[in-house]
């Protein structure tokens, strides 16, 4: 990276000077003698970005150029940004928006809390010096993370079935806990993501640094929390954007098991079931593209307000250091 | 790796996209169509009604789409080898989707194209609007379309009804089946009055062996379906009613529907335990197994039933509520097929939606497929006691069919997804049978012009 950031102009280069003579721009001397063009970097480049333009950023800006537009007398026509007021003004379907994104974020606040404080307790265990029989735990922990959502979806139900399962009590057809008992669902099955990456942090601290603070008289606990957790401390914070981005993107649980209409009254929905119903309609209501591209443009501004706040803010403030 | 072979891959590469870019012909296609033109002339030849014969020099294949995936075997073993018999030329392929998603992916199968040949027809505007878009054609010609009464048509010709574009196939008619054996064992009788069936409900519930009513509320649609649209059509007096929300003379928050609710509302003390996280094949199970006496249905649970429950079933209309003495039922206009005009074999198409209409596939479907009553005019006879029971209300009772399916859809909320959410809170006790009815109202005031 350093050697392209030295090589271009710099920031203080007189304006004039390059309108005045475009052809002899004024170059600084670079520190280190330009390293000739590969061409064979192209070659290599070139697959992953003509794929990832085609597939992901092409439909994601036509997808956006979609929700400028609207149905008028049925015709496709150019409506600016008309779906939008409509959809954050609507007293009905802004409520059902915001009902879905206040859902996803109690969605992604159970990750939040419950997901990280058991991945980083169980990788702790796991990377402990005198665990026996760690790779089967490893194994058995991370196993449900590779099961299909609509088999945990299916397993659960049951598990939690009033009639054939464990409790009484319908703790997914009340409005008050469906939410979070999805929410544990979703945690139980992706525990083993958190707790690899932490294991991986944990299991690569050199020991040097351990013994020291054996030496200088720290105890495990303290130990744990001045030496090993401020080095977890980067990838917890990874470890959150890549669950915001999963759970803000959450479709298919909630969908197995609550339906697209994702009840009772709504209080399972989340924006990936309320796209599905505006996109593809349900039952006799019908589907509008247009709106359904709104309602996945304002998902996509969210996930990247959020990444956005991840990269300016905790990734800036958290210290690195160097093992 | 050693220099001299470092342009292997490159070209390599290049070849392969060259490759695939190739126009080559898919010799599978070749056999689709031989000569569609000859047989152009001879459509009209089917006037007459003869069903052998004319359609022979007719070819190609044909996929069915359809929600009906626990048909599969049916169409499969009986129906379609009863159409190949006749017409060995052409050959048609019965491929379902789950129900629930049948109408999104229909709808992208046929904005990319890819839909098959027979579409098979929700009622009313979800069909209505695939005519509209040009995804289905018009079917007024189709010989042997007037085996069909205008209310077996009302649910797929336009509004004005100048075009129809589905061959009716079935109703479905609502009811409580009934655990005979339950019935027996504890000595209760089918109710027909509603006061008779909350003490029949309080009778079952005391003995404290068996569920009295089998359903639950998790998947929403039951509550409304085999709730709200079961119950309902005694209070709002059937058509009259249906017909009065349409006009504007009636309103959701009207006694009738408060009412419905009402009735809805007193079911919750009789449901299973936790019924709010009970599903709909978690209720089926229930009952079959022998462990609820009565379940609020619909005619097409009879061929799961049947095969999954080894005890007498029995069956009774929704139950007249104080001082009533006419009964309604709702019959509802539930399946059709008609064509798609893009899939490129209309011919083949057109005779399959013709052998429709005949007398041979509404006897083939309506006892491969109890519980699915036929609409066309042909004497049928039914097999199973139970679909017979179901099919006798038609004399005794009057036909109506769900109220939100026909024009009070449209809109923004949609009144059936608002049916679904309100019966099913109404039956969790989390909404008052007065605001529900209010809370729809509200809804259809909104965007339905007479109603405002």
């Amino acid at each position: 990276m350093s050697h392209t950031q030295a090589s271009g102009p710099p920031d203080d280069a007189p304006a004039d000077v390059v309108e005045s003579a475009p052809t002899a721009v004024v170059r600084p001397v670079p520190r280190r003698p330009r390293q000739r063009f590969r061409p064979h970097l192209l070659v290599f480049l070139l697959p992953a970005a003509a794929v990832y333009t085609i597939f992901m950023v092409y439909p994601l800006i036509d997808s956006m150029r979609l929700s400028l537009y609207a149905p008028v007398d049925g015709v496709r026509a150019f409506v600016g940004l008309d779906n939008f007021v409509h959809l954050l003004t609507d007293d009905l379907l802004s409520a059902r928006f915001w009902n879905a994104v206040w859902n996803n974020l109690v969605f992604f606040a159970v990750h939040f809390f419950v997901q990280n404080p058991i991945g980083l307790l169980l990788a702790a265990l796991l990377s402990s010096a005198t665990l026996k029989g760690r790779s089967v735990y490893r194994t058995l922990l991370f196993i449900p993370t590779t099961l299909s959502v609509v088999i945990v979806g299916f397993i659960w139900q049951l598990v939690l079935n009033p009639i054939w399962g464990l409790v009484e009590t319908p703790l997914l057809g009340q409005s008050s806990t469906a939410l979070i008992t999805l929410s544990l669902m979703s945690v139980w099955q992706y525990i083993g993501i958190p707790m690899i990456l932490f294991y991986a942090v944990l299991i690569a601290i050199p020991d040097e640094l351990l013994e020291a603070a054996k030496v200088d008289g720290a105890n495990g606990w303290q130990t744990f929390w001045r030496v090993k957790f401020p080095l977890v401390l980067p990838t917890i914070g990874i470890v959150s954007v890549i669950t915001y981005v999963a759970n803000m993107n959450a479709f298919d649980l909630i969908y197995t098991v609550k339906g697209a209409l994702a009840g009772p009254d709504f209080s399972t929905d989340i924006m990936g079931t309320l796209f599905f119903r505006t996109f593809f309609g349900f039952q006799l209501q019908r589907g509008s593209s247009t709106m359904g591209a709104t309602v996945a443009t304002l998902m996509f501004l969210l996930i990247l307000a959020g990444v956005l706040l991840y990269f300016f803010v905790w990734q800036r403030r958290v210290e690195h250091y160097e093992l | 790796m050693s220099k001299p072979l470092r342009w292997v891959a490159p070209i390599a590469g290049l070849v392969l996209v060259l490759a695939s870019c190739g126009d080559s012909d898919d010799p599978r296609e070749d056999t689709e169509a031989p000569d569609n033109g000859a047989a152009a002339d001879d459509d009209n030849g089917d006037e007459n009604g003869d069903v052998d014969g004319n359609g022979d020099d007719v070819s190609g294949s044909l996929i069915i789409e359809s929600w009906r995936n626990d048909d599969l075997g049916i169409w499969e073993d009986v129906i379609l080898p009863a159409f190949h018999e006749q017409y060995p030329d052409i050959q048609v392929s019965f491929q379902p989707t789950a129900p629930d998603e049948y109408n999104a992916a229909l709808e992208a199968k046929l904005q990319g194209g890819t839909a098959g040949d027979l579409i098979t027809c929700r009622p009313f505007d979800v069909a209505l609007d695939l005519f509209n878009d040009g995804h289905l054609a018009s079917l007024n010609d189709l010989p042997g379309m007037d085996a069909f009464s205008d209310v077996a048509r009302s649910a797929w010709v336009t509004d004005d009804g100048s075009d129809v574009f589905c061959v009716p196939m079935a109703a479905v008619i609502h009811g409580f089946i009934y655990n005979a054996e339950i019935f027996d064992e504890l000595g209760v009788e089918e109710p027909t009055t509603e006061a008779e069936f909350h003490q029949l409900l309080q009778e079952i519930s005391d003995d404290g062996t068996y569920a009295p009513l089998v359903m639950g509320t998790a998947d929403q649609w039951e509550a409304a379906t085999m709730g709200f649209q079961n119950v309902g059509p005694n209070y709002w007096n059937g058509e009259d009613g249906r017909q009065a929300l349409i006009a504007g003379e009636q309103s959701f928050a009207d006694e009738p529907y408060v009412a419905t609710f009402e009735e809805l509302a007193a079911w919750a003390d009789y449901l299973p335990t936790g019924y709010e996280a009970i599903t709909y094949p978690d209720a089926q199970n229930l009952f079959t197994l022998g462990n609820g006496a009565i379940y609020p249905a619909g005619s097409w649970e009879i061929g799961l039933f049947r095969e999954q429950a080894d005890f007498e079933m029995g069956v009774f209309p929704p139950p007249l509520p104080e001082g009533q003495d006419t009964c309604y039922i709702s019959d509802h206009t539930d399946i059709a097929i008609g064509m798609n005009p893009n899939g490129g074999n209309s011919e083949a198409a057109r005779v399959f939606l013709e052998w429709v209409t005949s007398a041979e596939f509404a006897s083939l479907y309506a006892s491969s497929v109890p519980g699915f009553f036929p609409l066309a005019d042909h004497d049928v006879q039914l097999d199973d006691p139970l679909a017979q029971e179901f099919l006798s209300w038609r004399d005794e009772c009057e036909s109506t069919i769900r109220n939100s399916y026909q024009i009070l859809s449209r809109g923004e909320p949609n009144l059936e997804n608002e049916l679904w959410d309100l019966s099913a809170q109404v039956i969790n006790g989390t909404i008052d049978p007065a605001d529900a009815a209010e809370r729809a109202q509200d809804g259809l005031e909104r965007w339905y012009e007479p109603q405002q």
